[in-house]
Formats: structure tokens, C-alpha cells, sequence
């Protein structure tokens, strides 16, 4: 191996000022503004937000430090009891409901046809159409007098007696789990149609050669591809759902007789509307610990899922 | 003055990975230097360390008289073509060529001219206002190299170009390249792991194994006096036959055996052997086999069974087995032969070589 | 594809479609019509007889010319715009470069944070809501737009950043270590050769965030109380509503107008905000 001594002098030049070539200062930089934001909005609040929920502090009277007592009182408070389970419920309800209306819709779509991009562009309305508004246009067909639906009903003979959609408590939860179903299958729909496009028509073809039946090519073949995404599908669906606001805000304000609160609702009600906000922070906190467990459980599936 | 030296480089991952261990070469002014070797060899993160791309964990690396191991790629002064080529997808073809000089704060018409005097070298001028997108692979290629030369660099390097397109065309894309190095005469480090490209294009060839420089030297040294058994059998196409030997003396005369083989080691390889144990392996390429005719020497010759007949036209490779050993033999285009058949082969005495079974150098 | 008889394919594959079509755009059909149906025909009870629901003979533009002339509508658009837009390019700014960041360059605790982010992509407004409210009005920041443009981007910004690393990773890593061996500064390659390379996914970003901010409710609700301060959810919400007493004509019109702006963004930019959402589920 030939190894030719350099020349004598060796020069060695003063690298430049040039802190942005070192990778770690460059990421230090990049992420400054968004650790600033994220830090002033979401991890200091939070932090307040502990500290507020024990204390005992109303709109305009600071209050003193009470220790847990608030998670003691919500504890035993039956509204409380009662959001929770419905928060569950309605979490749980239309989860599954989106999931297979949406995986339907999305198996509907996913063929090639006439007018496709365009069925594709409106069916997800509901989803980019402000919630608020079009949970507006929901109340109204629901209204106890002047419903189109019951109107329809009527026409067809179905019923005979008007339905109080939103005024039974009974119905009023099944009435906004149709509203949010109706506004969340566009979204597992268009994701898990992009789920379903990455998977090769050959596979089933395959399948298909190898004497597997729809039903069967479905459940082996396309079933665990499309796995993967709509774990992260739902995931986002629940968290979402679960922290779930402006539907119930709108349609029933947690009533009849606090019939459909859910955590949000209430924590509203009890720390905007009544004013008692170290208690309102203490309900919203109480969601925290399911919310994790929830991302936990389902990171760790989605790893499981994504590792296998 | 271009020269790149690597002294006594080390290159270890954050996982502990030691991918390149010591190494210690020098490539010339205006040489065009090959690193070759299996991949994963280390060869790669070596031209990435020239480049400024990877840090160097110990060692130094110098360009001309710079040494470079704290300076950006951005003040390196190089030029690297990769296996992508990495085209700028957002660019036409003129701006690809331009960016570096515009990087470099060139004058426009200065910029150009350079552009268009390195579009002409290379056959392009009709594309500078096209994508890269509405170019063929051969195209991009093009491309890549006239964005490395436009800078006049004072280094090339290259990470396996060629290895993107199809066979035909990167055996003409080959003979460009050294047409262009020919002409340019910049020094460049070139990376593959395809030994016909080493041979073909480098002045000198570095191969590589896990991290270790195996050998340096020029192609033909490389290809007649491998420096151990790795580099034997990765330089050359087809790859040398080797088959594990005993080594014996006697009558006077060293022989290698094996079963159903015996030969005897010609002068000035049997000189050599002294003080190597019994066992050696025996290397000997499929091109300094011949079927044994009269004048072959009885001691040169062994017995095979023709098992796989191989016709390439302008030569027959016969993949054959003596005892447990099996050796390919190009033999001459108009041999007439059957599978099963056997055969005598002899070998070229000059041409064999032997590897010690242990640190399987070159005896 | 395997294909089947015609009936099959009506059957089980066109009207279960249109149905699903139907549903999914009915409720639009109704506000729409109601924006334009005088109160005298909007307000028969549902067992009326020889009442024609689904169309109407005498459109009317009163409610629209009610909410323009009774309400602060315009107002609350304008604000609306202007807190999207601004936390939108908030959000883009600090996304495009943390997303940048955590895709492209190794630094310590990279991963990590790259969770982090994910993390607080899943922090509802809901659990932040109360605290976030003292502290804007520590800030002085109550009742002014700002109040929402500096909050919004705490969800935006997660979001912008989980997509946008989903786009740097995808680009070759070849392409700006070939401009930093041209001549460009690791800042520069990043600003002249991966963000000009990444610009669908920064439409993407954008779009989505501009619809995520345009149809936030929560903190606008609690962060705003003047009626001209108010945005387009909120202000329908609070204004239209007297006690007890829905006005329908404004407030479905309200809903139609208060939804046109993202309309008609979404409708320029559909595949940008399709290949946003399914970008931001496969992460």
C-alpha cells in the first residue's frame, strides 16, 4: 500500500463561524418557534391546569389550595357519573358504527367509475364543513315541531306520532350518535379508501385464483393489509370523539335534564357556565388519564401491528 | 494539486458499528481511483467522509494540502455524482447544472457559458429547458455528471453511477466516463461494487472488505498478484476456482494435493511456501486452464468430469469436478464435448497461485 | 377487477352509493333550502297537510338580508378569515421547519420528540380550555383576535409537523447532501432544494389547517365575548339564538355562508386536502 508522506506542512484552516452546519444547532433552531408555542400554550396550561384544579378558584375570586377535594366532589357527583359513561358510550357506539359504514363506503368507492373524483370530493362535506354549522342543520330537521324527518316518516306511514329527537332522554344520545356518525364515516371512508388503493388488485386476484370467496378474500387478504391504517384511523376518531364538544353543545347543551353531558360539556358547564373553574379544570383533567391510556393501548398496538 | 489523502481514517456508527477500520491510501493528482468491494465493505462511507457527508470518527483526510475533517461539504471544493443522480425534481436541467455556480456566487455569464460548454461535452444542449422527470435514465445520468463538471472541482466523486441503468447502456456510459476523465483530467474517487467497472475505469483500484483495504494497485497487478484469497476471488470474471490443498515435498518437488488431484507447485511458488503449514488452498482462474494436449507435463494435469457446459460463443466455460473439488476451465470455442464426460485439464504453470488456510494471504 | 351480472352490481354496489351520497348531502340540501324559504312556509308543523318540504315556490333572500343588516355577520367572516389565515401561516412556519427538523437531521433526543409531537396532536382543546382562558386574560389577550390566533397553532402546529415529516422523509436524502456538496449551507438546501421539492405537502398542510382553524369552536367560544369580536361559529351560535327562540331563516343562512369559504377553498384544492388527510393517518 503505497502511502506518500505529504509535503511537510499541513494546513489546518479555522473552520468558519458556522454553528448552523452542526446538525444539532440547525434542529436547536428549527424547532424553537414550535417549542415556544407548544410550550406557552399546551405545557403551561397544563401545568395551571393542575395547579387550578386544586384550588377553589371562581370567576373573579382566587381561590385557596384544597387539595384533591375537587376530584372528591366530582367523584361523587352523579352528573359526573352519568358524563362519563355516556362519553364512553358515545365513543364506543359510533366508533364501531363509523368504522364499518366507512369501510363499506370506502370498498364502495374503491372501483373505478364514472363521476368518481367528484362522489369522492362531496362525499367528504361533512367532514370539512364547520361542525358547528352543519350540526345547525341537523338541530333543525331534529326540531320537535317542524322536523323533515318526521315529516318523511309521516309521508311514508311509518309512524304516526311525532319523534322528540332531541327532547326525549332516552332518544337524545342515539340522536347525536347519528349526527356524528354522519359526520365522521366521510373520514374513515377517503382514509381507508387510500389504505385500500395501496393494496395490489393482483393480491386479490390471486386470492381470487386460489378459490377464495369475497367474503373470504376480504376477511384474509384485505383485512389485515388494510390493518395498519385503520388503527391510526381510529385512533384519531377516538380521541376525537372522546373529547367531543360542539355536537352535544349545539344539539342538547348536555340536556334533556343533563341527560347527555359528556366531559367536555359538563367541564364547560361547570367552569364557564356556572363559573366554578377550579372544578371545571378538575372534570376536564379526569379525562386526561383515559385519553393517555387510550393513545398508550393503541400506540402500542399500532406498533405491534407495523413490527409484525 | 488534487490529491486526497486519507490517513489512518476510522468510521464508528453511533451503534457501534466499526465501518471503516484504518484506512491508509493516498489517491494521486488527476488519478482516477476505484473502491471496490462487496457491499456493506465500508467503500461507500469512506467516499462519504471525503465528502464531508459522514464525520470521521479518527484520522485525517486532506484535500491538496487541506485538511478537510471539520470543513462542510459546501467549502470542500468536490463534486459527487450519486447512484439516484439526485436531480433537483423542481429544476430545469440548466438550473441543475447552474446551482453549484450560483451557490458560489457566479457571474451569470460566467454561469452560461460554463453550463453550456458542459452540456455540449456531454450531448445535452437540446435538453437544458427540460425536467428531470421528462428524461430518460441515460439522460439523468447525463445530467449528473455535467452538474459535477460545470464546477471544475477539484475532485470527482462518484457513488455508484452506473448501477441505475440498464447493462447496454452502462457499458457505453462506462467508456464515457473515461473519455471524460481523459479529457477533464480532474482526480476522482469512484465507488462500486462491480469489478468490471474497477478494472475498466481505474487507474488504480482499492479493494475493500469489512471495513479493511484489502489491496491497492493497478488493475492488472490486482488481477495477477492478488494479495489474498477475498481479493482473488472478487477480481475477475469468472471468478477463480479454488479448491483446499496439502502441501507435500517429495522427490524434490512440492505438491499440492487434494483428492482426486495432484499437482505439482511450479518455481518460484514452491520457493515460497517454506514455512507455511501443511495445508494451503490452491487458486488457479478459469482462464489459465486448457484441455491438456501432448506438451502439457503430466505433473500439471488432472482428471475432471464435465458437468455443466456453458456455451458463450467465443468461448465454452466447463464447470467441472475433480474429487470433492469443482473447477471452472474457459476452454477453446470449438471443443466438442458431452456432459459426464472425462477430461484432462491442465494448468498454466505461471498462473497458479496459493493462499495460506489460515490468514489466507497470498503465498 | 372481478366483475359480476348488472343486477349484482346495482344491488350491492350503485344503490347502496347513492344512498350513502344521499345521506351524507341531505342536511347541505336542507340548509340551503331553508336560506331561501320564507318564514310563512318554514315554520309548518311536520303532520301538516299539502305541504311540498323539498322545494319551495317563493325563494327569498330576507334572511341573508336579515343576518347582513341584523347581526354583525360580516364582521364575524372577516375575523374568521383573518384568525384562519394568520394562525394557518403561524402554524406552516413553525411546522414546515420543526417537521424538517425531526425528518431529515439526527440530533439528540429526535425521537423522542418526534413523540412528543405526536402526543400533543392528541391533546383535545377541551383539556386545556379553562386554564388557557386565565392565562389569556393574564396576557391581555381576551376578546381580541389574537387570543385564537396564538392558541390555534397549538393544534395546527402538531398536525402541520406530523405531515410534514411524513413529506421530508419521503424526499431522497441525496438531494440536499448533493446541494451541500454544491455549495449550499445545510439552511440553504433546505430552503432552495427541499421545501420548493415539498410544496404539495405544504399546500396539504396548509388547506387543512386553514379548515381545522375555520371550524374550531371551543376556545373561540370561550376566548371571545363582544359580538364584533366574534367568528362565524360562535357568532351564529350566540347571536341567532334568543333564549329559547331559534331564528332558522338566519341561522341555516348563516350556516351556508359561514361554510362557502371553506368550500370553496376545499373544492380548488380537494387532492392537496385528501392526500393531507390520508398523509395524516399513515404518518
Amino acid at each position: 500500500m503505497a502511502v506518500t508522506a505529504v509535503s511537510g506542512v499541513v494546513n489546518r484552516p479555522i473552520p468558519r463561524l458556522r454553528r448552523l452546519e452542526d446538525e444539532r444547532w440547525l434542529a436547536l433552531s428549527l424547532l424553537t418557534p414550535t417549542a415556544i408555542l407548544l410550550g406557552l400554550f399546551i405545557a403551561y396550561p397544563f401545568f395551571e391546569g393542575v395547579m387550578l384544579s386544586m384550588t377553589s378558584t371562581r370567576v373573579g375570586i382566587d381561590g385557596q389550595f384544597v387539595g384533591l377535594k375537587n376530584f372528591h366532589k366530582i367523584w361523587n357527583d352523579s352528573i359526573f357519573r352519568t358524563s362519563v359513561w355516556n362519553t364512553f358510550w358515545y365513543t364506543g357506539v359510533t366508533t364501531v358504527f363509523k368504522l364499518a359504514l366507512g369501510l363499506w363506503l370506502a370498498m364502495l368507492l374503491n372501483r373505478h367509475f364514472r363521476g368518481k373524483a367528484l362522489v369522492r370530493a362531496f362525499i367528504l362535506l361533512p367532514f370539512i364543513i364547520p361542525t358547528v354549522l352543519s350540526t345547525f342543520a341537523w338541530k333543525w330537521m331534529f326540531d320537535p315541531t317542524f322536523s323533515v324527518i318526521n315529516w318523511t316518516l309521516f309521508q311514508l306511514g311509518i309512524i304516526t306520532q311525532r319523534i322528540n329527537w332531541l327532547g326525549d332522554p332516552d332518544l337524545a344520545m342515539t340522536s347525536i350518535i347519528i349526527v356524528n356518525i354522519w359526520r365522521g364515516v366521510p373520514f374513515f371512508a377517503i382514509s381507508l379508501l387510500a389504505g385500500l388503493q395501496t393494496i395490489s388488485p393482483e393480491l386479490q386476484e390471486a386470492a381470487a385464483i386460489d378459490g377464495a370467496r369475497p367474503w373470504q378474500r376480504f376477511w384474509h387478504v384485505t383485512w389485515p393489509l388494510l390493518l395498519p391504517v385503520t388503527m391510526v384511523v381510529v385512533l384519531f376518531s377516538v380521541i376525537q370523539t372522546f373529547a367531543d364538544f360542539q355536537l352535544v353543545y349545539i344539539l342538547t347543551g348536555g340536556g334533556p335534564a343533563n341527560a347527555t353531558h359528556l366531559f367536555a360539556t359538563y367541564a364547560y358547564q361547570i367552569g364557564i357556565g356556572t363559573g366554578l373553574l377550579s372544578e371545571g379544570a378538575a372534570i376536564s383533567l379526569a379525562m386526561f388519564p383515559f385519553l393517555f391510556l387510550i393513545v398508550v393501548v393503541q400506540l402500542l398496538y399500532i406498533r405491534r401491528v407495523e413490527t409484525r | 494539486m488534487a490529491l486526497v489523502s486519507i490517513r489512518n481514517v476510522n468510521k464508528v456508527y453511533d451503534g457501534g458499528v466499526h465501518a471503516v477500520k484504518n484506512v491508509d491510501l493516498e489517491v494521486r493528482d488527476k488519478e482516477f481511483m476505484v473502491f471496490v468491494g462487496p457491499s456493506g465493505c465500508g467503500k461507500t462511507t469512506t467516499l462519504r467522509m471525503v465528502a464531508g457527508l459522514e464525520s470521521i470518527t479518527s484520522g485525517d483526510i486532506a484535500i491538496g494540502d487541506t485538511v478537510v475533517n471539520n470543513l462542510p461539504p459546501m467549502d470542500r471544493d468536490i463534486a459527487m455524482v450519486f447512484q439516484n443522480y439526485a436531480l433537483y425534481p423542481h429544476m430545469s436541467v440548466f438550473h441543475n447544472m447552474a446551482f453549484g455556480l450560483k451557490m458560489r456566487k457566479f457571474e451569470k455569464a460566467e454561469i452560461d457559458k460554463r453550463v453550456r460548454d458542459a452540456a455540449a461535452i456531454l450531448g445535452i444542449e437540446t435538453l437544458l429547458d427540460r425536467k428531470p422527470r421528462q428524461l430518460s435514465g441515460g439522460q439523468r445520468q447525463r445530467v449528473a455528471l455535467g452538474r459535477a463538471i460545470v464546477r471544475h472541482p477539484q475532485v470527482f466523486l462518484f457513488d455508484e453511477p452506473l448501477s441505475n441503468l440498464d447493462a447496454k447502456l452502462r457499458v457505453q456510459m462506462r467508456v464515457e466516463l473515461k473519455k471524460l476523465h481523459e479529457r477533464l483530467g480532474t482526480t476522482a474517487i469512484y465507488v462500486t461494487h462491480d469489478q468490471v467497472e474497477a478494472m475498466t475505469l481505474g487507474d488504480r483500484v482499492v479493494v475493500m472488505k469489512d471495513g479493511v483495504v484489502q489491496q491497492v494497485g493497478e488493475p492488472l497487478e490486482l488481477y495477477n498478484t492478488p494479495a489474498n484469497r477475498f481479493v482473488a476471488g472478487f477480481i475477475g470474471s469468472p471468478a477463480m476456482n479454488f479448491a483446499e490443498v496439502t502441501l507435500s515435498g517429495a522427490n524434490g518437488k512440492l505438491w499440492a494435493e487434494a483428492p482426486g488431484l495432484k499437482i505439482g507447485v511450479p518455481e518460484p511458488l514452491a520457493g515460497r511456501v517454506n514455512g507455511h503449514s501443511g495445508k494451503a488452498t490452491m487458486g488457479i482462474r478459469p482462464e489459465d486452464l486448457h484441455v491438456a494436449g501432448p506438451a502439457d507435463p503430466a505433473e500439471l494435469c488432472f482428471e475432471v468430469e464435465v458437468e455443466v457446459i456453458e456455451q458463450l460463443g467465443s468461448e465454452i466455460l466447463l464447470d467441472t469436478r475433480a474429487g470433492n473439488s469443482t473447477f471452472v476451465a474457459s476452454v477453446d470455442p470449438m471443443l466438442r464435448t458431452k456432459v459426464h464426460e472425462r477430461l484432462k485439464l491442465a494448468i498454466n504453470p505461471n498462473r497458479l497461485h496459493l493462499f495460506d488456510a489460515e490468514t489466507e494471504a497470498a503465498i | 377487477m372481478i366483475e359480476g351480472a348488472v343486477w349484482r352490481k346495482w344491488v350491492f354496489y350503485n344503490i347502496p352509493l347513492i344512498l350513502f351520497v344521499f345521506i351524507l348531502l341531505f342536511p347541505f340540501y336542507w340548509m340551503i333550502i331553508t336560506t331561501f324559504r320564507p318564514d310563512g312556509e318554514l315554520y309548518r308543523p311536520w303532520n301538516a297537510v299539502n305541504y311540498q318540504p323539498f322545494w319551495t315556490n317563493n325563494p327569498t333572500l330576507d334572511h341573508i338580508l336579515y343576518l347582513f343588516e341584523e347581526t354583525s355577520f360580516g364582521r364575524w367572516m372577516v375575523n374568521t378569515m383573518f384568525i384562519a389565515a394568520v394562525s394557518t401561516v403561524i402554524s406552516l412556519f413553525c411546522g414546515v421547519l420543526a417537521g424538517y427538523a425531526l425528518a431529515r437531521l439526527n440530533f439528540p433526543y429526535a425521537g423522542g420528540l418526534g413523540t412528543a409531537i405526536f402526543v400533543t396532536y392528541l391533546v383535545p382543546q377541551i383539556l386545556l380550555f379553562i386554564p388557557l382562558a386565565e392565562i389569556i386574560r393574564n396576557y391581555r389577550l381576551g376578546d381580541t383576535p389574537w387570543a385564537l390566533i396564538l392558541t390555534y397553532p397549538t393544534f395546527l402546529i402538531p398536525f402541520c409537523t406530523w405531515l410534514m415529516m411524513g413529506y421530508f422523509k419521503a424526499i431522497p436524502k441525496e438531494l440536499e447532501e448533493c446541494a451541500r456538496i454544491d455549495g449550499a449551507s445545510r439552511f440553504k438546501a433546505m430552503i432552495y432544494i427541499i421545501l420548493p421539492v415539498a410544496v404539495p405537502g405544504i399546500m396539504s398542510a396548509g388547506i387543512f389547517a386553514f379548515t381545522l382553524s375555520w371550524n374550531e369552536f371551543l376556545y373561540a367560544l370561550v376566548f371571545l365575548s363582544s359580538p364584533e369580536q366574534k367568528t362565524v361559529p360562535v357568532g351564529v351560535t350566540s347571536e341567532l339564538i334568543r333564549g329559547d327562540v331559534f331564528f332558522w331563516g338566519p341561522l341555516m343562512a348563516g350556516a351556508l355562508l359561514g361554510s362557502i369559504p371553506v368550500a370553496i377553498v376545499y373544492s380548488f384544492f380537494v387532492e392537496h386536502y385528501v392526500s393531507g388527510l390520508t398523509g395524516s393517518v399513515k404518518g
